[in-house]
C-alpha cells in the first residue's frame, strides 16, 4: 500500500459464498476507499455480480469480514446496505416502469409532508439533480417506460445518489449507451469520486476502465486474481489477469524456465 | 392539436421565467389554459384515457336503458341502483388493491358469505350486540387475508390458487356457520339494517356536500399550484381547475336532485364513495400505496429499492379480505338476511370485472381506486336497467360478459396505443 491510497471505507476479506456446488467467492479480499474509484473486472462467471450483490446486500455471504466506515458489519437486506450508505447501480437498472422518472427516483425513500408525499419537494429535488448530472430527460412526469435507454441509466444513476452515500455501486453503467453517454457516465463517475465518494465500476469495457479508475481488482473463477494500480499498469497487464494468460501451461513453464536461463 | 404542434417560441431572454420541468427544448410548449386544454386532447388521442372510456359507456348505456325505459332515470330507480352497488362495489375496492400487485383473489364472494353468516349467527342466534357481531365480521376477513398473505409470502404459491383454496374453504365454512337452518333473518328494526336501507342524508347536508366537494378540490389544487409555483415548477392554469371544480359541482349538485326528489343519498352510498376517495388518497399519496404500484410494476426493482415487499403483500391481501367482510356486512344488512348462497352466483366475478371494466389493468401496476365505483355503477345499470326491462338472468349474464369484454378490449387497445406513443 502506497501513502497516497485513501482509507478505506469499504473493505471485506476472507469472504466466500456458495450455491449448491458451485464456489462462487472464494477469499476473497476487495476494499474501496473514499474519493477513489475501483474497477472490478473479470470475465463471464468470475463473480462480480455476486460478489457486487454480496455488497448491496441481496446475498449474504458464507464466511469473511465486512468493514464499513472502519465499523464491523453484516449486510444482509438492500435495505441495510442502502442505509449504511451504499448505493447500487445494477445492470438491469431495476426501474419501474410504470412510474415516472420522480416516483423512480425517490422510491423507497420518498419525502414526506405529515403523512403524504410531497411529490412538489420531490419533483423539485429531481430537477435539481437531473441539472447537475447535466442530464438530458424531457419532463420527470412521463413513466419511466417511456425514456431511452441512456435516459434510464441516468434516472438509475441519480437515483443512487439521493440517499447522499458514501459508495456507489455501478454495474455495467456504460454497457448499452452512446459515445458521448458513455462520456457524460465517465464525467459522472469523476464527479462522484470529487465528491469524495468510493465508486466500484463494473465493466467489461478496458477503455473505460482504464479512463477513469484509480485501481482495479480482478476476479477470476471467483478468487481475487490481481490489483492494479491504474498509473502503474496497461491494459495487457489486466487482461491477462482477467483470462488468465499469466497461469496458464504456458506461463507457467516460462516462468520456470526463466530462473534456470539465468542460472545458465 | 396544431397549437401543441409548433415550435417553442425561441425567447433566449424568457429562459429565466420559465418554470424548471418545462425548460427542455425538446418539449412542446403547453402553457396557459389553451395549452394545457391542447395537452390534454394530445394525451387522450395517443390512448392514455384515463377513465374516459368508462365514463362515456356508462352516459351510452343510461341513454340506451332511457330511450327503452324511461322508468331507469326515475329518481325512484336511481335511488335503488345505488344501494344495490355498495356491497360488491367494497368487494371491488378489494380487488383494485390486489390488482395493482398483479396478484387476484378468487375467495372474496366466499369471503362476503361468510362475513354475512358470522354477522347474522352472532347478532340473531347468539344475542351479541351489534358491534360486536360487526367487528367479529370484519376480524375474520383480517384473518382470512392475514393466512393468505402468510401462505404467499411463505412459499410463494400464485395468489390464483391459494384463493381458489381458500373460495371452497370458505363456502365451506360459511354453510357450517348458518348450521341446519340455512337461512338467518336480522330484524328490520336493528341499526344495522335501518343504515343500510333506511338512512339518509337530510337534503341541506347533501346540497351542502355537492358544493363544499369541489370548493375543497379546488382550494387543495389551488395550494398545490402555490407550491409548484414557489418552487419553481409549472402549475397548472387557474381556469383549468376552476372547469374542472365547476363541471364537478354540476354533476354532483344534478345527482343530488335526482336522489333528492326520491328517499335521496344513502349513509351507506356516501360510507362508500368516502371509502373509495380515501382509498384513492392511498394508493396516490402515501408511501404504501407507491410500493404498492411499484410492486405491480416491477417487484424486483420494488426489493432494491428497500420496499418491504412481503410487508406490503400481506397488507393488500388482509385489505382486500377486509373489504369483502364489509362488503358481507353490508349486503346481509341490504337484504336483512344472510343465507347458504349469500356471496354465491356471480358476486366474486361482479367484483372482479367491476374493477377490470373501471380501468384497472389485470396485470398490475396499473389503475385507481376510482374504477371500483366507476366499473360497479357499470354493472349495476345493466343489471338493473335489464330488470327493469324485465328482461331474464341468462340475457342479463351475457351482456354483462360482453361489457366487461369490450372493456378489456379498450385497455388492451389503449395500452398498445400507449406503447406507440411512449406512454407505455
Amino acid at each position: 500500500m502506497t501513502t497516497t491510497t485513501p482509507a478505506p471505507v469499504l473493505s471485506m476479506s476472507g469472504v466466500s459464498k456458495r450455491f449448491g456446488a458451485v464456489q462462487a467467492l472464494k477469499d476473497i479480499e476487495f476494499h474501496v476507499g473514499a474519493g477513489e474509484v475501483v474497477a472490478l473486472v473479470g470475465d463471464n462467471g468470475a463473480g462480480k455480480s455476486t460478489l457486487v450483490k454480496a455488497i448491496a446486500g441481496v446475498y449474504t455471504p458464507d464466511t469473511g469480514e465486512v468493514t464499513f466506515d472502519g465499523r464491523r458489519v453484516d449486510i444482509t437486506t438492500p435495505a441495510q446496505a442502502q442505509a449504511l450508505g451504499i448505493a447500487t447501480v445494477f445492470q438491469d437498472l431495476a426501474l419501474c416502469d410504470n412510474l415516472d422518472v420522480v416516483g423512480n427516483l425517490f422510491l423507497g425513500n420518498e419525502v414526506l409532508r405529515g403523512r403524504a408525499l410531497d411529490e412538489v419537494s420531490m419533483e423539485q429535488e429531481s430537477w435539481k439533480l437531473l441539472r447537475e448530472l447535466s442530464a438530458k430527460i424531457p419532463s420527470v412526469r412521463i413513466p419511466v417506460a417511456s425514456l431511452s435507454g441512456g435516459q434510464r441509466q441516468t434516472v438509475a444513476i441519480a437515483r443512487s445518489l439521493l440517499g447522499a452515500p458514501k459508495v456507489v455501486m455501478l454495474d455495467e453503467p456504460t454497457a448499452a449507451l452512446g459515445v458521448a453517454q458513455t462520456a457524460e457516465v465517465l464525467n459522472l463517475v469523476e464527479r462522484l469520486r470529487e465528491k469524495g465518494l468510493g465508486v466500484i465500476l463494473i465493466s467489461h469495457n478496458m477503455s473505460d476502465v482504464m479512463a477513469v479508475a484509480d485501481r482495479v481488482a480482478v476476479l477470476r473463477l471467483g478468487r481475487n486474481n490481481g490489483d492494479f494500480r491504474v498509473a502503474d499498469t496497461n491494459s495487457q497487464e489486466i487482461i491477462a489477469a482477467i483470462t488468465g494468460a499469466t497461469t496458464n501451461a504456458v506461463t507457467a513453464r516460462a516462468a520456470r524456465r526463466a530462473p534456470q536461463e539465468e542460472q545458465s | 392539436m396544431t397549437a401543441s404542434q409548433t415550435p417553442p417560441p425561441a425567447d433566449p431572454t424568457a429562459a429565466a421565467a420559465v418554470p424548471a420541468d418545462l425548460q427542455d427544448e425538446r418539449l412542446i410548449a403547453a402553457q396557459g389554459f389553451g395549452g394545457w386544454a391542447s395537452a390534454t386532447w394530445a394525451r387522450l388521442r395517443s390512448g392514455d384515457l384515463g377513465s374516459l372510456p368508462v365514463v362515456v359507456g356508462l352516459v351510452i348505456i343510461w341513454a340506451v336503458f332511457y330511450a327503452l325505459n324511461p322508468a331507469f332515470i326515475s329518481s325512484r330507480n336511481l335511488v335503488n341502483l345505488t344501494l344495490q352497488m355498495v356491497p360488491i362495489g367494497v368487494l371491488a375496492i378489494g380487488v383494485v388493491l390486489v390488482l395493482l400487485l398483479g396478484e387476484i383473489d378468487l375467495s372474496i364472494g366466499s369471503m362476503y358469505g361468510l362475513s354475512g353468516a358470522v354477522l347474522v349467527v352472532l347478532f340473531v342466534n347468539q344475542g351479541m350486540s351489534v358491534w360486536v357481531a360487526v367487528l367479529a365480521a370484519l376480524a375474520a376477513g383480517a384473518v382470512v387475508g392475514l393466512v393468505y398473505g402468510l401462505l404467499f409470502n411463505r412459499f410463494g404459491v400464485p395468489s390464483f390458487v391459494i384463493t381458489l383454496a381458500g373460495l371452497l374453504v370458505l363456502l365451506g365454512l360459511q354453510i357450517r356457520t348458518l348450521g341446519k337452518d340455512g337461512t338467518v333473518n336480522l330484524p328490520f328494526e336493528s341499526s344495522l339494517v335501518q343504515f343500510a336501507s333506511q338512512k339518509f342524508l337530510p337534503h341541506w347536508l347533501a346540497y351542502t356536500l355537492a358544493v363544499v366537494v369541489p370548493l375543497v378540490y379546488l382550494l387543495a389544487r389551488l395550494r398545490t399550484n402555490q407550491r409548484r409555483s414557489a418552487a419553481g415548477l409549472s402549475a397548472v392554469p387557474v381556469t383549468a381547475l376552476a372547469v374542472r371544480a365547476v363541471l364537478l359541482a354540476v354533476a354532483l349538485v344534478v345527482i343530488t336532485y335526482l336522489l333528492q326528489r326520491d328517499r335521496g343519498l344513502s349513509y351507506m352510498v356516501v360510507l362508500f364513495v368516502v371509502l373509495v376517495v380515501v382509498m384513492d388518497l392511498a394508493i396516490r399519496r402515501t408511501t404504501w400505496g407507491r410500493s404498492v404500484l411499484a410492486i405491480g410494476g416491477n417487484v424486483e426493482a420494488a426489493r432494491r429499492a428497500g420496499i418491504k415487499v412481503k410487508r406490503v403483500y400481506l397488507s393488500v391481501f388482509v385489505l382486500c379480505s377486509t373489504f369483502a367482510a364489509l362488503g358481507g356486512i353490508l349486503g346481509a344488512a341490504r337484504l336483512a338476511s344472510a343465507n347458504q348462497s349469500s356471496g354465491g352466483a356471480d358476486t366474486n366475478l361482479n367484483a372482479i370485472a367491476a374493477a377490470v371494466i373501471g380501468g384497472t389493468s389485470l396485470f398490475g401496476g396499473r389503475g385507481s381506486a376510482y374504477s371500483a365505483l366507476l366499473g360497479i355503477l357499470v354493472i349495476y345499470s345493466i343489471s338493473n336497467g335489464l330488470a327493469l326491462l324485465s328482461v331474464s338472468a341468462d340475457v342479463r349474464y351475457v351482456v354483462t360478459g360482453a361489457v366487461l369484454l369490450l372493456a378489456v378490449v379498450i385497455d388492451s387497445l389503449s395500452r398498445r396505443s400507449r406503447a406507440a406513443h411512449g406512454r407505455a
